[in-house]
């Protein structure tokens, strides 16, 4: 099962590397140190969705409203900042982290509590928070001018030569880590993905599990909405509007299983950085808008095949040797 | 005595023209918006009292639903018939659904323009347009190629690939690149409207056309994320950004230099043209009809297509000279 693992991880990175190569005969300022870690950057906010929805996926849920979430949090730090330049900018991410924490418990209370499937509930949240940003908002753009400049430049600061949104990226896959592979919260959501029945008697409460996982996902939205609006420096109802689809495409790239139970933290992270190269290079190689679109869409269901293939279960060869002794 | 005289003129000049305006003290012109509280209509009401202080004699009626539906301009349009104003200049939410109420205006002699966002042609007597594709095309390249006095190249960055409006803008500027020397098109890329894809889109021009001199982006949400992403390549001054964008949204990126000039209608003419028509076509100084001139005061003269409609003027353009003033408007 490990061996697997690792393997399934290693030829996405084998992948990765080829497409990079590829790219690079197509025009060579691509693979650049410098344009790499340009890559990395522009692709750091769909990492930490890809993370927070993986914790998700593990648990056999999935959340569709991370995107909207995003752009509501963004919302709400831009117009608090606007309203109030003086709150303190790292205070102001925290605030963001607890706002897109209380988004996702909405979506995890309805999951555990009253037992509505996930794919409804957060098809469902995914439009209330849309609808939610025009309500305070009534419509209108938080520009750039109305920020304050230490709102915009947190993203942008560069610390050993690397910007702190790209920090924060590498701060969320350490931290995820760490919580998937060393902690009960995060063994809690292998187990209850793999088999819920089975987590009962070991002790786990399924639906408490699963709420932690909609909370962990909305704090990266909520984190990644601030990310969002000072990257962009700008604020409107429909940032980042069918981004969700990115996300799970890239948790689906990187091997989680939508069964639950499988997945890696290297796999999102992998399957993100796969759409994040694609989508930057695509720009430079000079292709068709049209075909563009045709090539991202190739390039997921190629990847799902692969994982499709190698994501067959051993557990039923085990049960049928069973049958024949 | 200003009243007398015009009750006096209206009576003198009397006969069936001026029938409606005979028992008024002034003409009543309504402005009728898509929804009360939007930064651009309030502009245009302040273009529509310019107007009606240099008329004289004109009242201005600025008025709209609370909110963007025809249901809410059907009944404000009611209450302007009972109102017996004297013209009806509407932003329209629904080009068909505001037609039966527009015509029963029409048949009580009150004269119905559109301007902005168009009616159907039964439904008014003429539509203004705030600009015209040609002339829009036109404005997108100049404003580069003004600040580029040996030319350079430059690409430019639209909506979705589909985007009617875009490619038609896109297509009219192609016409009329030749007449600006120097200026070569390298590339049309598509930002689909996203930020975050036309702010790669915008990186990709700059890293493929190292000799970019401008990127020129006839889209709001384009224009902005091409300024932030030269910007945040440091390269706000060397490569230029221009297009079509709000001024509230683009304030910060004159600013810090990214973009020196864009254009957008300037919601303040707009009303003071839609005005200036109402008065004559009320007064019966103009005609609205296929070929005819319509006069727009301070602005001259639209001329009108088959389809009755016209347009006001070339795009305006906003700098950092009258940024400031316009930044708080729209």
């Amino acid at each position: 099962m490990n061996g697997i693992k690792i393997s399934r991880d290693a030829l996405l990175a084998i992948v990765l590397v080829c497409l990079i190569g590829l790219i690079y005969l197509r025009f060579p300022g691509f693979a650049s140190p410098q344009s790499l870690v340009g890559v990395f950057n522009d692709t750091s906010i769909l990492i930490i969705l890809a993370l927070g929805q993986t914790a998700v996926i593990l648990t056999r849920c999935i959340d569709l409203s991370m995107a909207s979430n995003l752009a509501l949090v963004g919302m709400c730090t831009a117009m608090l900042n606007s309203a109030l330049p003086a709150i303190p900018v790292p205070m102001l991410v925290v605030l963001a982290m607890i706002l897109g924490a209380m988004l996702g418990g909405i979506n995890g209370l309805l999951v555990w509590k009253l037992d509505i499937p996930p794919i409804v509930v957060t098809l469902g949240t995914l439009t209330i928070f849309r609808g939610i940003i025009f309500l305070i908002s009534d419509g209108q753009w938080v520009n750039a001018h109305e920020m304050s400049p230490a709102f915009k430049a947190l993203p942008r600061l560069t610390l050993l030569g690397i910007p702190v949104l790209s920090w924060m990226a590498l701060f969320s896959i350490a931290f995820m880590y760490v919580l998937l592979t060393r902690t009960p919260m995060g063994r809690a959501f292998y187990a209850v993905g793999g088999n819920p029945n089975a987590a009962v008697y070991t002790g786990i409460n399924v639906g408490k599990t699963r709420f932690n996982a909609f909370v962990l996902s909305g704090a990266l939205s909520g984190v990644a909405g601030y990310l969002w609006v000072s990257r962009y420096a700008v604020a409107y109802v429909d940032i980042a509007a069918g981004f969700e689809l990115d996300v799970v495409a890239a948790c689906v790239i990187g091997g989680i299983s939508i069964a639950g139970g499988m997945g890696s933290v290297a796999g999102a992270v992998l399957g993100a950085l796969f759409l994040g190269v694609i989508k930057n290079a695509l720009p430079v190689i000079n292709i068709s808008p049209f075909w563009q679109q045709a090539i991202s869409g190739s390039a997921i269901i190629i990847a799902v095949v692969l994982n499709a293939r190698s994501a067959r279960r051993p557990g039923r060869i085990i049960l049928k040797k069973a049958e024949q002794l | 005595m200003k009243k007398i005289t015009s009750l006096l003129a209206a009576t003198f000049l009397g006969g069936t023209l001026a029938m409606s305006s005979a028992h008024a003290d002034d003409m009543r012109i309504a402005l009728v918006v898509k929804a009360l509280g939007i930064g651009f209509f309030e502009a245009a009401a302040k273009g529509a009292e310019e107007a009606a202080a240099e008329l004289g004699g004109v009242e201005i009626i600025y008025t709209g639903p609370t909110d963007t539906t025809a249901e809410g301009q059907i009944e404000v349009i009611n209450s302007l018939i009972a109102q017996k104003v004297d013209a009806i200049a509407i932003s329209a939410n629904d080009q068909d659904a505001l037609v039966p109420a527009l015509k029963k205006a029409m048949q009580r002699g009150i004269t119905v323009i559109s301007w902005d966002s168009g009616v159907a042609a039964e439904g008014r007597l003429m539509h203004l347009n705030p600009s015209s594709n040609p002339l829009i095309g036109n404005m997108i390249v100049k404003m580069a190629a003004d600040h580029l006095p040996e030319g350079g190249d430059v690409a430019v960055l639209s909506a979705s690939a589909t985007a009617t409006n875009q490619n038609i803008w896109i297509e009219e500027m192609n016409k009329v690149v030749g007449n600006y020397e120097g200026i070569n098109v390298v590339a049309t890329v598509y930002g689909d409207d996203l930020s975050d894809k036309s702010y790669r889109e915008a990186q990709g021009l700059m890293s493929s056309h190292p000799d970019l001199k401008a990127i020129i982006a006839p889209t709001s949400v384009g224009i902005v994320a091409a300024a932030q992403a030269v910007t945040d390549a440091g390269k706000a001054g060397e490569i230029l950004v221009t297009g079509l964008g709000l001024p509230s949204e683009m304030a910060a990126h004159v600013d810090s230099g990214a973009s020196k000039s864009f254009a957008i209608w300037n919601p303040i003419d707009l009303g003071y043209a839609a005005t200036m028509i109402s008065y004559n076509l009320a007064k019966g100084e103009a005609k609205a009809m296929a070929g005819g001139d319509i006069g727009m005061g301070r602005l001259g003269a639209v001329t009108l297509s088959d389809s009755l409609d016209g347009a006001m003027a070339d795009p305006f353009v906003y700098d950092a000279s009258n940024i400031n003033d316009f930044k708080e408007i729209f």
